[in-house]
């Protein structure tokens, strides 16, 4: 028996798994999770709306906007605002990029979890390009607080178009040359093809969803299968793997960011060049009416659900989140029997779970 | 504890003096002493440099700049680092086995440094001039596998013994190879004293006869001081250090300058055996020797930069499938071609056309086995109509 975590390199924060060994071979493992656990949902319900942005931000700390753009939009949704375009393309295009930096973040520690420990410096380069993007548009790196219910907090840069377009290119060249360096390096092959499948089916049942069930071959991308913000007027591609293995769900996270890529450049043209960044007549402490809705959006890891009650009030009366790796990692059990202890370490990466999350 | 690093270096002496006085009987035991003392000494700054050559190739690959605060270009920074591993509190668990949590390290290192005593840095330049050298350095290396495995089990930690054991298989395992082809060496060389291993090669370097004897040398060797990408019982991300999981401060240190010396000493190896040791125009034979050496050490590094891991199951098959049939293949083309006295050429020819052959059916078997994976490409549009 081997007690792997909470305090593992290789269990990204602070997950535990305990793993019944025979030799090198796991013959049973059983996830602990809630090491992490603030209690982020029950906070919720003793904060006005507009402070509840700062809570989600501390989610998926590695896709702050996807979890701001989450929670906003599912307020919006309730209280039937519609944001102005200018808002919700600035949203998409800083949710895209923060998708490419999260799976450049993952692309460098499978490489570590691998063994190789070149890619995490690739990968924290173009996170770097990113981040000081972010930091110009909303003045910090992680924790953003930059979007509002209804529109945005301020207008970003007035170079902000150019910016982005500037970092485009150099992104795209940083892809390819990570790309270059793992995906078909013979010993990666080896060690991710045919490790941790999951059927189309098993993935499904488990409640999987973004980059990981898609590596199992269902093309489930809520961007596209219930569009929300601007998205149903891009065209880009939903990546598909073939097997279900480690191995495809890394590919589909490259795949993805150059997806993102293109996003960002079709958001870019269409982006007008001024107008609202906030819808009018939005309270600075908005009241939902009463009701529940439940709106969800496709985060870098998956599918993230809010279901919000709100009895009328300046706070919401129960929020309940459905976050993607929390369900990502129900399916981490049943990988793990009968696999190598390496193996272990690589399927628990490619699920690419984070913590803040998992545990709430 | 900071005595430790003492206590090596006495133990480290007293052991070369009784090798060395096997051998001579009769000389100053003071001036052995203070041979020995030297040669310590210049080991351990090869260590430095090691690890400020192996940060910076890194950095280099990595397209950082590695350490640069600490001198000129970071270059104190080996020093920096030594002196705050000594200052560093030394903790050791409650549980430990703690005799053999004390030995560990010095099980390892003593035998590393050990070996040292017979490797020549140039034809002159030589502690002691064994005539079965090769001999004593094969069986000095291998003690240190006990070393690790003590290091794991005292550590009374799993991942340590995960790692010990694992290390205990991947070094005999590698062993084999690596000893057929230093017996393919000597049965060239006609010796086994390393001197004349090396001036023996005269302008035609064994590299030159035997490519596929080197790579696999370097590979078993590469694997026998367990780096990338066979470093499996260290294994940062599996195994947390593996048999080194326990041990901070001065103990780690120790274990770190072994580690270190043991690299330089497959570097030295292959120097020896492959390129033709210390020979070469205009410079000194030592600065030859090193620069040899660094070049050999620099490929390793970028071997490290550039490789994942092997997982333990397909480390032992490419150890007992791959390298251990291919090197007594070699041993046994070296033996026809020597009985029946074949040209230096047919060599070469034979063992590239092995090496290509080897390689070949190694990228087969593990790239086209089954199709190289792909992702498919759905468009969002097809989606969205459906």
């Amino acid at each position: 028996m081997v007690n792997m975590g909470p305090q593992h390199p290789s269990t990204h924060g602070v997950f535990r798994m305990v793993l019944w060994v025979d030799g090198e071979r796991i013959v049973d493992a059983e996830p602990h999770i809630g090491y992490l656990h603030r209690g982020s949902e029950k906070l919720c319900e003793g904060e006005l709306y507009p402070q509840i942005i700062t809570l989600f931000d501390r989610l998926d700390y590695l896709a702050n906007y996807n979890m701001e753009l989450a929670f906003c939009a599912t307020v919006e949704k309730i209280m039937g605002i519609t944001v102005p375009d200018r808002a919700e393309y600035i949203r998409v295009i800083l949710c895209e990029l923060n998708r490419i930096s999260s799976h450049m973040l993952f692309y460098g520690t499978m490489g570590l979890d691998a063994g190789a420990m070149t890619p995490i410096m690739y990968g924290f380069r173009e996170r770097e390009r990113i981040q000081n993007l972010f930091e110009a548009v909303s003045g910090a790196r992680m924790m953003h607080n930059y979007f509002r219910i209804g529109g945005l907090r301020e207008d970003p840069p007035d170079d902000f178009a150019e910016r982005v377009a500037g970092i485009l290119p150099a992104l795209a060249q940083g892809i390819e040359e990570g790309d270059k360096l793992l995906t078909y390096n013979e010993v990666f092959l080896a060690r991710s093809r045919g490790i941790g499948v999951l059927s189309g089916q098993e993935a499904l049942d488990y409640g999987l969803s973004g980059p990981s069930l898609r590596a199992s071959g269902i093309p489930d991308d809520i961007r596209v299968i219930e569009p929300y913000s601007v998205y149903d007027r891009f065209d880009f591609d939903i990546p598909v793997g073939n097997n279900g293995d480690t191995w495809d769900r890394y590919a589909m996270r490259v795949e993805e960011m150059r997806q993102s890529l293109r996003i960002v450049e079709q958001a870019l043209e269409q982006m007008p060049d001024d107008g609202p960044i906030k819808a009018a007549g939005v309270r600075a402490i908005p009241r939902p009416p009463e009701g529940e809705v439940y709106f969800r959006i496709e985060t870098p890891r998956g599918e993230m659900g809010v279901y919000l009650v709100s009895d009328g009030g300046d706070k919401p009366y129960r929020l309940k989140v459905r976050p993607p790796s929390f369900a990502n990692l129900q399916a981490l059990r049943p990988m793990l029997r009968g696999v190598y202890i390496a193996d272990a370490v690589m399927i628990l990466g490619s699920l690419d779970i984070v913590l803040g999350e998992v545990d709430r | 504890m900071i005595l430790l690093i003492p206590l090596a270096v006495v133990l480290a002496g007293l052991v070369s003096i009784v090798v060395l006085a096997i051998g001579y009987g009769g000389e100053d035991v003071a001036l052995l002493l203070g041979k020995a003392l030297a040669l310590l000494s210049i080991l351990s700054v090869v260590v430095l440099s090691l690890t400020w050559v192996e940060r910076k190739a890194l950095a280099r690959i990595q397209q950082r700049m590695g350490p640069m605060r600490v001198g000129p270009y970071g270059l104190l920074q080996p020093i920096a680092d030594g002196l705050k591993l000594l200052i560093k509190e030394d903790i050791m668990p409650a549980w430990v086995d703690r005799p053999i949590y004390w030995m560990a390290p010095l099980a390892v290192f003593v035998p590393s440094f050990m070996v040292w005593l017979t490797m020549p840095f140039s034809s002159s330049l030589v502690l002691r001039d064994m005539e079965l050298g090769l001999l004593y350095v094969l069986a000095m290396s291998v003690l240190s596998i006990i070393g690790l495995i003590m290091a794991g089990w005292g550590s009374a930690n799993k991942y340590g013994v995960i790692g010990g054991l694992r290390s205990a298989a991947q070094l005999i395992s590698y062993e084999i190879p690596l000893i057929v082809i230093a017996i393919t060496i000597a049965m060239m060389a006609g010796t086994l004293n390393l001197t004349e291993i090396a001036t023996g090669q005269g302008n035609t370097w064994y590299v030159l006869m035997q490519p596929l004897a080197l790579v696999i040398f370097l590979l078993a060797g590469l694997a026998e001081v367990g780096r990338s990408p066979f470093d499996i019982f260290q294994a940062e991300s599996e195994v947390v250090g593996g048999p080194f999981i326990e041990y901070s401060g001065a103990h780690w240190s120790i274990f770190f300058l072994g580690e270190y010396i043991n690299t330089f000493l497959v570097a030295a190896l292959i120097t020896i055996f492959f390129l033709g040791g210390w020979s070469g125009p205009l410079l000194p034979e030592v600065a030859w020797f090193l620069i040899k050496c660094y070049i050999v050490i620099l490929v390793m590094f970028w071997l490290r930069g550039t490789m994942p891991r092997l997982r333990i199951d397909q480390l032992m098959a490419f150890g007992w499938q791959g390298l251990v049939p291919l090197s007594f293949l070699n041993f046994l083309m070296v033996a026809f071609a020597m009985f029946y006295g074949w040209p230096d050429w047919v060599q070469t020819v034979l063992s590239l056309t092995m090496l290509i052959t080897a390689s070949t059916f190694l990228y087969l078997k593990t790239a086209s086995k089954k199709v190289r994976p792909t992702v498919r490409l759905i468009p969002a549009r097809e989606v969205r109509r459906a």
